[in-house]
């Protein structure tokens, strides 16, 4: 159905990465509205199985993409990524278009404005497909505390795709994305990427505007790229960082070149670069397939020539104890909005209730279990008698979590270690006991609390499931995960999943 | 021992306006325990003198020029609302009638 007679088929078009999309978009081969048409038929025709979708905006994507082709055909001067579909995680306001974050409390929202990701994406001429599924305001690691049911992982459909942006990550590997837009406060990107064979990148904190993704931990929410390949990941990353005076977080400086970094990495040399090994983080409590799996990713690094030193951060092992403590604190402040007054459900109103009651009817209704134990351990975490020894202890511990930070990156460029301890599990396998849950954020937190940039690749597989290698960075050098990531998707290239 | 009992998980529901029923009660009092004894871990890391982080970007007091920028017009913003009335949000009432 290609409009160029010998031109790229539909299944071609959805199997190749977005830069490769741009180039023939750019060059009139194809035209957006075909790679567009041919990723919404690709939904149409497998995401009923996968469930990486809360909304498909199929009219908006198709008038997106033709107004690409109509500046394309004006000679306009066009983006490096534009005409090129890309689905974005429900926690992000779009005007007009559903935005629910997985919750019923927001079911049948449609913000009065864009979040500033959003704007980004339009203004480079990117076209939003629709929005992913996600754990409720993306509390969890599975996606099965969606509201709307879980996403399944194309690698098997029996198994978990991550969370909390467990539908941007499946959409990449079920082919129905090139591009997906995430959102990591405890490791919600890098995780969905490491256990499905995808590229997920987490910007340092205030690299990435704020403005319009809907609150869960104000002090660790950073929207980022997920892809099939590192340049992707880095191309949409340009894309969407840099300063923004809407959001009072948003870092007033240049956005590290990324793009350049991941071209640089692509030659596979890493000669010069020293990568720390996280020693707390290279046994307790992960699977020996991930650990054998990241052990040949770091020995593939040393073979490009990076040299590898051993480096102690002692206090990484309480950095998941101080998450779930800072987290649903600010969570519980946070979600404090949402009580049936300016948006979204009011249950309960029948005028014999008060105030009061309607809130509190309004959001026992609303809300699922995981956010609810969140909010009432930070209300906990928060109250008079125990701040000292939760809050503000957790606070304490991040001070010295940054300082491991600081220290090891006076010795190395960059430290690596596995992303999660554990491969995509069974769906239903650890909702039971939600600490079970937060283990899969052992090590992705740390990065969180220091607020540096993070990105998950693809190294391998264990028992048939991928396995990502988790590459950290200091803050405000993005670029230099960049280059380690792509120079390692040189020797590991991203595996291929089952077809569905 | 367990750090958190059913009495004030009770009253955690009530201070985070949740009217839990008495099933998630019972539910929710054995996994806020399981949570709470894991995250008291925190205390075991000598932290007396350390200085709290509360954000990782050390900006203070961020302002922008006092210029006039557009916003949501009114029927927007209560586009969205549960039950907007005369350009308001309507609410329940909050104070008790007068006897």
């Amino acid at each position: 159905m290609s409009g160029v007679p010998g031109g790229p088929s539909v299944s071609e078009l959805i199997h190749k990465p977005a830069a490769e999309l741009a180039a023939l978009i750019a060059a009139g081969e194809v035209s957006s509205v075909e790679v567009t048409r041919a990723h919404l038929d690709r939904i149409a025709a497998v995401d009923q199985r996968v469930h990486a979708f809360l909304h498909v905006d199929a009219e908006g994507a198709l008038a997106a993409a033709a107004d690409v082709d109509a500046r394309r055909a004006d000679g306009a001067a066009l983006g490096p990524l534009a005409g090129v579909p890309v689905a974005v995680k429900d926690v992000l306001t779009t005007k007009g278009v559903p935005t629910t974050c997985g919750s019923k409390i927001l079911e049948g929202w449609r913000p009065p404005y864009d979040s500033t990701i959003v704007t980004r994406l339009r203004a480079a001429g990117l076209v939003i497909l629709g929005k992913t599924n996600m754990d409720e305001f993306a509390m969890g690691s599975s996606t099965e505390y969606s509201a709307f049911g879980p996403t399944f992982n194309p690698w098997d459909l029996t198994r978990i795709p991550g969370g909390s942006g467990g539908g941007s990550a499946a959409s990449l590997v079920a082919y129905e994305a090139p591009l997906a837009i995430g959102s990591d406060t405890g490791g919600s990107i890098r995780q969905p990427g490491a256990v499905t064979g995808t590229v997920g990148a987490k910007p340092t904190y205030g690299g990435t505007s704020r403005y319009g993704l809907v609150a869960f931990s104000s002090s660790l929410d950073t929207p980022g790229p997920c892809a099939r390949t590192v340049l992707d990941a880095a191309l949409l990353h340009a894309v969407i960082a840099g300063h923004d005076p809407a959001d009072s977080t948003s870092i007033p400086a240049p956005v590290p070149p990324v793009v350049a970094a991941a071209r640089q990495g692509a030659t596979g040399d890493l000669s010069g670069v020293r990568i720390g090994v996280v020693r707390e983080f290279g046994g307790e409590g992960a699977e020996p397939g991930v650990l054998a799996a990241v052990r040949e990713g770091i020995e593939a690094l040393v073979k490009l020539g990076a040299e590898p030193v051993e480096v102690s951060c002692p206090h990484f092992t309480y950095a998941l104890p101080a998450y779930y403590l800072i987290a649903p604190s600010e969570c519980s402040s946070n979600l404090a909005r949402f009580d049936g007054v300016r948006y979204g459900l009011r249950v309960g109103d029948d005028g014999t209730r008060s105030l009061e009651e309607v809130m509190s009817l309004t959001r026992e209704a609303g809300f699922g279990p995981e956010v609810k134990r969140r909010i009432m351990i930070g209300t906990y975490a928060l109250s008079a008698g125990y701040y000292d020894a939760y809050y503000g202890q957790a606070q304490k511990v991040r001070t010295l979590i940054t300082r491991d930070f600081t220290a090891a990156f006076e010795q190395v460029d960059v430290l690596v270690a596995p992303t999660t301890p554990f491969v995509a599990f069974p769906i239903g396998s650890r909702t039971s006991d939600p600490y079970q849950m937060y283990l899969a954020d052992l090590f992705t937190i740390p990065s969180n609390l220091y607020g540096g940039p993070a990105v998950s690749v693809p190294c391998g597989l264990s028992e048939g499931l991928p396995v990502g290698l988790q590459i950290m960075a200091p803050t405000m050098a993005d670029d230099r995960m960049y280059r380690v990531a792509a120079a390692l998707e040189t020797v590991v290239p991203a595996p291929v999943p089952p077809g569905l | 021992m367990a750090a958190i009992s059913r009495e004030e998980v009770a009253h955690l529901a009530r201070l985070s306006r949740l009217a839990v029923t008495d099933k998630e009660l019972d539910t929710f009092a054995g996994q806020l325990d399981v949570i709470l004894q894991a995250v008291a871990r925190v205390g075991e890391v000598a932290a007396a003198d350390i200085p709290p982080t509360s954000h990782s970007v050390p900006l203070t007091n961020v302002l922008r020029d006092d210029v006039v920028i557009p916003c949501l017009s009114p029927q927007d913003v209560l586009a969205g609302a549960p039950d907007p009335q005369d350009g308001r949000f309507r609410v329940p009432r909050i104070l008790e009638e007068e006897a």
